[in-house]
C-alpha cells in the first residue's frame, strides 16, 4: 500500500516535472523579433516579374551564422512575390549535399544558389547543375572552377583582417612594444588563415605584431576556455582581436570573470549581441569587423534577377555581376545604430 | 604462522582482505604517480614562464583559471567514471550537456528565473540519463550503442531547441557561480570541488559504491549475490546525467549562454581522463583521485600551451601520447606487460 502510493508520487512528480520542462522549451520573445536582414528596393526590378522557382542548400546549421544565413535566405525569399523557395536539406556533409543538389537538379528550379560544405568538393555538381542550364549562385565558400557558378557572392576574410589591423593599428601607432592578441577561429580552415594574414599585414604597416595567439573552435565554451588561458598568458594587453562574434559571447564572459578592463577589444563578423555591447560601451568591445551573412539575402535576390533575365539596375550592364565580394566594414560606437539592423543572432 | 591463524578465525574478511589492500595499495601508487606528472607540468612552467610561475599571486591565478577550466568536463568525468566502474559507458554526456544548457536558457525557462534555470538543467540531465539507463538495463542495448544513439539525438534536440542560435543568460545569479568568489575561489571550482568530494564517498563509503565495483567486475556474480543489477546500472546512467546537468551549469555561467555547440568531443576528453586516472574500460576499477588528477592533467596541458603560445595542434598530439603513456605504465604495473627493465613494479607480486 504505502509503496504503492510511493510509487504513485513518485511517477505523479516525475510526469509533472516533465510536463513543466516540456514547457520550457519556447524562445518565442514578445514582439520585438523584428530581425530579419532582408530589402526589397525600388525601381523597375521590384516588380513582379515571372514566377521563378530558386533552388537553395547551406550546411546545416549549428551555429548562429549559418543559421542566419538559412533564415536570411527564407526570409528575402518571402518578400518577392515571384519568388518560389525550393530549399533542400543539406545532410552532413559534402557527400551529403551532393546528392541532395542532384536531386534538386532533377526538379529543375530556374536557379540555384548554394552555399557548400567545400567548395572544392561541390565543383563538379555545381558543373552539372550549370550544364543543365540551371544559373548557380555561389555563395561565400568558392568553388575550384569559376566556370562552374554564374556568379558568386562572397565575404572577404583577408578584409576582415585588415579592417581590425587598420582599427588596432590606428590607436596603438608608434607604440612597437604593444601586447595585441589574436583569438582566431577553427585553425584548420583556409578563411581563418586568410584572416590572420590580412591582420598581420596590416599590423606590419603600423610597426605591430601579434604578440599571443589563441585559436577557438568558433563555440561559446572554447571561446571562453582560450581566452581565460590567454589572459593567464599575458598579464597586460593592449588590445585584442576575436575573429568571431559567435565565439566572442565567451570571450566576453571570461573577461568579465578575470576582471581585465586595461585593453580594448575588436570583434568578427557583426553579430546583434556584439553591437548591443558596441552601442551600450560596457565592456572591452569597441568595434566589430562585418562578415555579414546577409550575403544570404543577397544572394537570393541575384538568383531572382539571373532567373528573370535582368541585371542590376544601377548599373549598365544587362546581367549581374560575376563576382561580389562584399567589405567588411568596421562598426563602431558612432555607427553602430545604422549597423544594426543587419545585425545576426548569434 | 599469522596467516593461517587469521584464516580461521576470520574466514570471510581473510578472503577480501588481501586483495582489497593490494588494490588500495596500487591505487595510492597509480595517484601518486599522476599527481608527480601534475608537479612535472609545473615545473616545465616554472622554466618555461617563470615570471607566472614563480610569482605567486600570477601562479594563484593562473591555477584558479586551470581549476575553473577543469570543472565542467571534471564533473562530467566523475560521472563517467561511476559509469565506466560499473562497466559500461557513457558517449553522450558531451551532447547532454548541450541539451542541458539549452534547455535551462530558452527564454521561457530563463521567466522562472534561478529555479527555473536550475531545475531545467539537472532535470533534463538527470531524464536523459534515466532514459539511457532504461535502454541499457531493461531494453538490454549495449551501453556503446544506446548512449551513441542519445548523443547523436540529444545534439539534434538541442539544435531543434535553440535554432541552432547562441542563447544568452541573463539570469545573473546563474552567470556569477563563474565571476563571483567565495575565499577567493571562484564557485563553480567549489561545486567542482563538492562533487568530487560527494563522488569519493559514495564509491569508498557507501554500499552504492561496492556494488558499482562489483557489478563492473563480474555483473552475473553481483546478480547472484543478490544485488539488483538492472536497477544499479540505470541509476550509475541517472547519476552520469545528474553530473551533465551540473557541468551544464558550469558551462551556462562560465559562457554566459546556452549552445547547442556546447561540450563538443567532451565524452571523449572525459573518458581519456578517466583511463589516463587508472579507470579500466573493461569495469570494476577506478578511482575518483584518479579521474580528478587526469582532468587537472589536460587542463593544466592545455594552459601550460597558451602561456608559452604555443599552436593546439602540437597540444592534441601531446594529449594523445599522453593517453598511451598512461595506459602502458598501468599494464607495467598490473604486470600484464613483461618488460624486464621494469620487473621491480612486479616485485612481491605472487603468480596466481
Amino acid at each position: 500500500m504505502s509503496t504503492s502510493r510511493r510509487r504513485l508520487l513518485l511517477g505523479g512528480s516525475a510526469l509533472g516535472a516533465g510536463a513543466l520542462l516540456a514547457g520550457c522549451t519556447s524562445n518565442e520573445t514578445k514582439g520585438n523579433d523584428d530581425n530579419d536582414q532582408t530589402k526589397v528596393s525600388g525601381g523597375n526590378n521590384a516588380a513582379p516579374g515571372k514566377t521563378v522557382t530558386i533552388g537553395f542548400t547551406a550546411p546545416a546549421a549549428d551555429h548562429g551564422w549559418i543559421a542566419a544565413i538559412t533564415n536570411n535566405a527564407k526570409a528575402q525569399a518571402g518578400k518577392y512575390s515571384d519568388v518560389k523557395l525550393l530549399a533542400v536539406d543539406p545532410g552532413r556533409d559534402a557527400p551529403a549535399q551532393i546528392a541532395a543538389i542532384q536531386s534538386l537538379i532533377q526538379q529543375k528550379p530556374d536557379a540555384i544558389v548554394m552555399l557548400p560544405y567545400d567548395g572544392a568538393q561541390l565543383t563538379a555538381v555545381a558543373r552539372q547543375a550549370t550544364d543543365a542550364g540551371i544559373p548557380v549562385v555561389n555563395l561565400d565558400r568558392e568553388f575550384a572552377d569559376p566556370a562552374a557558378a554564374f556568379t558568386l557572392i562572397k565575404g572577404d576574410n583577408y578584409g576582415m583582417g585588415v579592417s581590425a589591423g587598420h582599427y588596432i593599428g590606428r590607436k596603438l601607432k608608434g607604440r612597437s612594444g604593444a601586447v595585441i592578441a589574436e583569438i582566431a577561429g577553427i585553425d584548420t580552415l583556409q578563411l581563418t588563415k586568410d584572416r590572420s594574414k590580412g591582420f598581420a599585414d596590416t599590423l606590419a604597416t603600423y610597426g605591430l605584431r601579434v604578440t599571443n595567439r589563441v585559436a577557438a573552435q568558433f563555440t561559446v565554451d572554447s571561446g571562453q576556455a582560450v581566452t581565460a588561458n590567454l589572459l593567464q598568458a599575458a598579464p597586460k594587453i593592449d588590445a585584442i582581436w576575436n575573429h568571431d562574434d559567435d565565439q566572442g559571447v565567451g570571450v566576453l564572459a571570461a573577461i568579465r570573470q578575470a576582471g581585465r578592463k586595461e585593453f580594448f577589444m575588436v570583434g568578427g563578423a557583426g553579430s546583434l549581441d556584439a553591437m548591443d555591447h558596441i552601442k551600450a560601451g560596457d565592456s572591452p568591445l569597441e568595434a566589430t569587423v562585418t562578415y555579414p551573412p546577409t550575403m544570404a539575402s543577397s544572394a537570393i535576390s541575384l538568383a531572382r534577377l539571373t532567373a528573370q533575365g535582368k541585371g542590376m539596375e544601377d548599373l549598365v550592364e544587362l546581367q549581374v555581376p560575376k563576382l561580389i565580394v562584399l567589405q567588411s566594414e568596421t562598426v563602431t560606437k558612432e555607427n553602430v545604430e545604422r549597423y544594426r539592423p543587419l545585425g545576426f543572432k548569434s | 604462522m599469522t596467516v593461517s591463524t587469521r584464516v580461521t578465525t576470520a574466514e570471510p574478511e581473510a578472503v577480501r582482505e588481501p586483495g582489497r589492500r593490494m588494490l588500495s595499495l596500487e591505487s595510492v601508487k597509480r595517484t601518486a604517480t599522476l599527481a608527480a606528472v601534475l608537479l612535472a607540468l609545473l615545473v616545465v612552467g616554472a622554466v618555461t614562464r617563470p615570471d607566472i610561475f614563480l610569482d605567486p599571486a600570477k601562479l594563484w591565478s593562473n591555477e584558479l583559471t586551470v581549476l575553473s577550466l577543469a570543472s565542467a568536463i571534471g564533473v562530467i568525468t566523475i560521472g563517467m567514471t561511476f559509469v565506466m566502474i560499473g562497466g559500461g559507458i557513457d558517449l553522450s554526456v558531451g551532447a547532454l550537456l548541450a541539451l542541458a544548457s539549452v534547455w535551462c536558457t530558452t527564454v521561457a525557462t530563463q521567466s522562472f528565473g534561478v529555479t527555473g534555470v536550475i531545475f531545467a538543467a539537472l532535470a533534463v540531465g538527470t531524464g536523459a540519463g534515466i532514459v539511457n539507463g532504461l535502454l541499457i538495463s531493461y531494453g538490454r542495448l549495449v551501453p556503446f550503442i544506446a548512449t551513441l544513439a542519445m548523443m547523436v539525438a540529444a545534439r539534434g534536440l538541442a539544435q531543434k531547441i535553440s535554432g541552432s542560435q547562441t542563447q544568452i543568460n541573463r539570469v545573473a545569479f546563474v552567470n556569477d557561480l563563474a565571476s563571483g568568489k567565495v575565499l577567493g575561489i571562484p564557485y563553480i571550482v567549489v561545486i567542482f570541488a563538492v562533487v568530487v568530494v560527494l563522488g569519493w564517498i559514495l564509491l569508498n563509503r557507501t554500499t552504492f559504491g561496492r556494488r558499482t565495483v562489483a557489478i563492473g567486475g563480474n555483473a552475473e556474480a553481483a546478480r547472484l549475490a543478490g544485488i539488483n543489477v538492472k536497477r544499479h546500472t540505470l541509476a550509475l546512467y541517472a547519476l552520469s546525467g545528474l553530473c551533465c546537468g551540473i557541468a551544464a551549469l558550469i558551462v551556462v555561467a562560465q559562457t554566459t549562454s546556452g549552445s547547442n555547440t556546447n561540450g563538443d568531443l567532451y565524452e571523449l576528453n572525459a573518458i581519456a581522463a578517466a583511463i589516463i586516472g587508472g579507470t579500466a574500460l573493461t569495469g570494476g576499477r577506478g578511482t575518483i583521485m584518479g579521474s580528478l588528477f587526469g582532468v587537472l592533467i589536460f587542463s593544466q596541458i592545455a594552459n601550460l600551451f597558451t602561456v608559452n603560445n604555443l599552436p593546439t595542434e602540437t597540444q592534441r598530439i601531446v594529449n594523445g601520447a599522453i593517453i598511451v603513456c598512461a595506459v602502458l605504465v598501468q599494464q607495467l604495473q598490473m604486470g600484464r606487460l613483461r618488460v624486464p627493465a621494469f620487473a621491480w613494479t612486479r616485485r612481491g607480486r605472487t603468480p596466481t
